[in-house]
């Protein structure tokens, strides 16, 4: 990795690589919500170099980090820094809010937890809690009975081990989502497959990283 | 079947398996991560290789970190080991390699977080020193980057590697632990004594804050990490020598747990205490602060 730091730099980049991989795309704008001691320490510790550089797609071992700001501007990617309370959370976090070219809006709040580890505890206003270490399925969907029988069943058809599963809703019979992590890169058959289903809203997938 | 949750989960696989600490990691590491033995090894003789070029890089007299508040103090400790000394020429060569790492970390270069970035320097400062000085193998040097992982695996697992968490003692504690761990290896210890060293050195270290100045890992992070190598180094031999930490390791662990708990949030890692909060730091970091600022908003 690149210094100074493991949670403030390295986490951070890490932390930024899942939020462009939630989007699927570089996003045109982006800001960065800043929390407890990211928020008062991340001018030393280069935490908004590397979160940028994480949506650049650059990874924490990126001799480039420490010039992301010059690549954002050259690639015209409108960035911001924001120092925010987002509550009881750990107090390296941050919430990144995207919008890629289409105008559409995406939103992750995550936390770098030592290490370089991070956990991701929501995207668009679900909350959730993965970790960006093992291939990830994230799906929102109606909460009725059946949706993780048949999408398990999709992902054991082509031999692929669920590590972790985890399921999540606001309330009962609304707005649901599940997270599972796995063993195996999911192809995007797959991931259509589980499109597919009736009561699947929307898919999102994030390799590992 | 390779798993250990704990010291003395790690003691008993390791006589199970009649392996030591090193072989008894790199298989659980197969165990869990699918991958091939060479593979493994292969990224941990990566990660001693990124560690050499930082030790290298950071020895330049030139050296200045992103701050401006260290820089060129390895090059000073490396020149005092060629002349007469107190502590020994190995002794100087781990501090000095231990400031080299950090040093470099500060400048924004590339290093092997072992645990943290903060506390990157005593690893590699004792293994590659020991390497050198006593004529260590690179195959010597990667086993021995095992045996501290194994360390490294019952800390995270039963307390926590960030300073935001636990305060320093959780990264450069949890570091000399497994630098102290990795020396006995290399001196051939088995696991019961790399075990020892982890807990004498981790023990003397117990309730260390995280304190950076203006928030950048330089001060004291830089020159902590250069006394805890020598911590570290202290505790190998002492463990070598027969003494016993009455305290097990895994208890050890848990009280830096529980220490990191009870620490007020102003001595983890938010500058707002200790060496942060000096007159000295504080004019530092109103300057830097005013001096570099992009738009925070």
């Amino acid at each position: 990795m690149v210094g100074p730091s493991s949670s403030h730099t390295a986490g951070a980049a890490r932390l930024g690589n899942i939020a462009r991989r939630i989007c699927g795309e570089e996003p045109v704008k982006v800001d960065f919500f800043l929390h407890g001691s990211f928020a008062r320490t991340w001018q030393g510790h280069g935490t908004g170099k590397a979160l940028l550089a994480g949506i650049m797609g650059m990874g924490p071992a990126d001799e480039r980090i420490k010039d992301s700001f010059d690549y954002a501007v050259q690639a015209g990617l409108e960035y911001n820094f924001h120092t925010a309370d987002l509550g009881q959370i750990h107090p390296n976090s941050v919430k990144i809010v995207m919008q890629t070219a289409d105008g559409r809006l995406w939103e992750m709040l995550g936390s770098s937890v030592g290490g370089g580890k991070v956990l991701v505890s929501s995207i668009n206003g679900m909350d959730m809690e993965f970790s960006g270490e093992y291939p990830t399925i994230i799906t929102r969907h109606l909460d009725q009975p059946g949706v993780v029988a048949q999408v398990s069943e999709i992902i054991s058809r082509r031999g692929i081990n669920i590590a972790f599963l985890k399921v999540f809703r606001s309330s009962r019979g609304s707005d649901a989502s599940m997270v599972i992590e796995c063993d195996q890169e999911a192809g995007t058959d797959l991931l259509d497959e589980i499109r597919w289903l009736q009561a699947i809203r929307e898919v999102i997938f994030i390799e590992a990283g | 079947m390779y798993q250990f949750r704990n010291g003395v989960e790690l003691i008993n696989l390791c006589k199970q398996y009649e392996v030591d600490i090193c072989e008894l990691m790199l298989r659980c590491e197969m165990e869990e991560s699918g991958w091939p033995r060479q593979q493994i090894w292969d990224v941990m003789e990566n990660n001693l290789q990124v560690m050499q070029d930082a030790i290298i890089n950071g020895l330049s007299p030139n050296l200045k970190s992103a701050g401006g508040l260290i820089g060129g103090n390895a090059n000073r400790m490396r020149l005092r080991q060629e002349q007469e000394n107190l502590c020994g020429k190995t002794m100087l060569k781990v501090i000095a390699y231990a400031l080299a790492v950090s040093e470099f970390n500060a400048s924004m270069g590339k290093i092997v977080a072992a645990p943290t970035a903060g506390a990157s320097g005593i690893l590699p400062g004792i293994i590659v020193a020991l390497m050198e000085d006593k004529n260590y193998t690179r195959e010597d040097g990667v086993k021995a980057l095992f045996a501290a992982g194994a360390i490294g695996k019952i800390i995270a697992t039963n307390a926590t590697l960030s300073g935001a968490e636990g305060g320093c003692q959780a990264e450069c504690g949890s570091a000399a632990a497994m630098a102290a761990a990795a020396a006995v290896y290399l001196e051939g210890g088995d696991v019961e004594t790399s075990l020892e060293a982890a807990a004498i050195a981790l023990k003397g270290l117990l309730g260390l804050v995280c304190d950076p100045v203006a928030g950048l890992v330089e001060v004291p992070c830089s020159k902590r990490n250069g006394t805890v190598a020598a911590n570290a180094l202290a505790s190998a031999d002492m463990a070598l020598a027969g003494i016993k930490s009455y305290i097990p390791f895994d208890e050890v662990v848990d009280a830096m747990y529980r220490i990191g708990r009870l620490m007020s949030a102003d001595l983890r890692e938010t500058a707002a205490g200790g060496c942060a909060i000096t007159p000295t730091a504080l004019r530092y970091a109103e300057q830097a602060l005013t001096a570099n600022n992009p738009k925070l908003l």
